[in-house]
């Protein structure tokens, strides 16, 4: 539990990455190659991050016929929420997410 | 071989879980499990193929006004405990009713240790709204955190011997 923990906390500490979960969000179960096209790294660089991102269970690939898609799992991001934000502060933490997503739209 | 004539949209849920694969199993397709987790309803499955699948809601969804079945669907392969692909469909909202039958897969594989690793695939094509709602994006509304939640109230189930928490009102 702790280790995983860690992987994930670990994984999200990089704006690389951080930046990869954000273009799965957005469409999932992609290739290497459509996620390389989108950022200035070589294609090394990118499957080394996308690695990281699958030792911490946030990337699940698989295979589709001769391609490797790669999906965001959120749910070791959901452990975390469970595990810290409800304990502690879920009601003040989403009204201030609301309230900075409702500001950000304004603006 | 992707035929690009209908953009494929399939969601991946995987977690770790310490419990036997038989144990996740249960949890799954039984009803005095699936009462204890998630989103509380009650299920019956006929575990065959072509068999029957229906969720109930649960007392607090009907006391809120929700009618009796949630979601179902078909059963089309069964492998205890291992691997289990059902047909899927909302019944609790009338759009996503309309979306039709999706495609939900259970794998459940041992990696020794007592740790088992439970991968849930759900091939949620030509379904926006539903896509919506299981990747959590109706939380706020009140419709409970889609997969991402149910699967982890399912690990502290099985770990802990008590869920998370009851369904959760909205506000």
């Amino acid at each position: 539990m702790g280790d995983d923990e860690d992987r994930v906390f670990k994984a999200l500490a990089d704006p690389t990455r951080r930046f990869l979960l954000d273009r799965l969000f957005v469409r999932d179960g992609r290739t290497l190659t459509e996620l390389e096209s989108e950022l200035a790294m070589t294609r090394f660089g990118v499957m080394k991050h996308l690695r990281v991102l699958e030792d911490a269970g946030l990337v699940v690939t698989r295979r589709s016929g001769r391609e490797k898609l790669h999906f965001l799992n959120p749910v070791p991001i959901r452990l975390i929420h469970d595990r810290w934000i409800d304990k502690y502060t879920e009601r003040q933490v989403s009204a201030l997410v609301d309230l900075k997503a409702e500001l950000e739209e304004r603006a | 071989m992707t035929t690009m004539t209908e953009t494929t949209v399939t969601q991946v849920y995987r977690v770790y879980i310490k419990a036997t694969p038989e144990a996740i199993w249960e949890a799954i397709t039984q009803p005095e499990w699936s009462q204890r987790y998630g989103y509380g309803g009650s299920v019956n499955y006929e575990l065959r193929a072509g068999g029957k699948y229906i969720a109930y809601t649960s007392d607090a969804m009907r006391q809120h006004g929700a009618p009796d079945v949630a979601v179902d669907g078909e059963v089309v392969e069964v492998d205890p405990p291992r691997k289990l692909v059902q047909t899927w469909r909302m019944l609790m909202d009338e759009e996503m009713s309309a979306e039709g039958f999706t495609r939900l897969t259970y794998e459940i594989e041992p990696l020794g240790e007592g740790l088992t690793k439970l991968t849930l695939v759900h091939d949620l094509t030509g379904a926006p709204k539903l896509q919506l709602l299981l990747s959590g994006g109706m939380e706020s509304g009140g419709a409970g955190g889609g997969w991402s939640w149910v699967l982890s109230d399912l690990k502290t189930l099985l770990e802990t011997g008590d869920a998370l928490g009851a369904w959760p009102t909205g506000s």
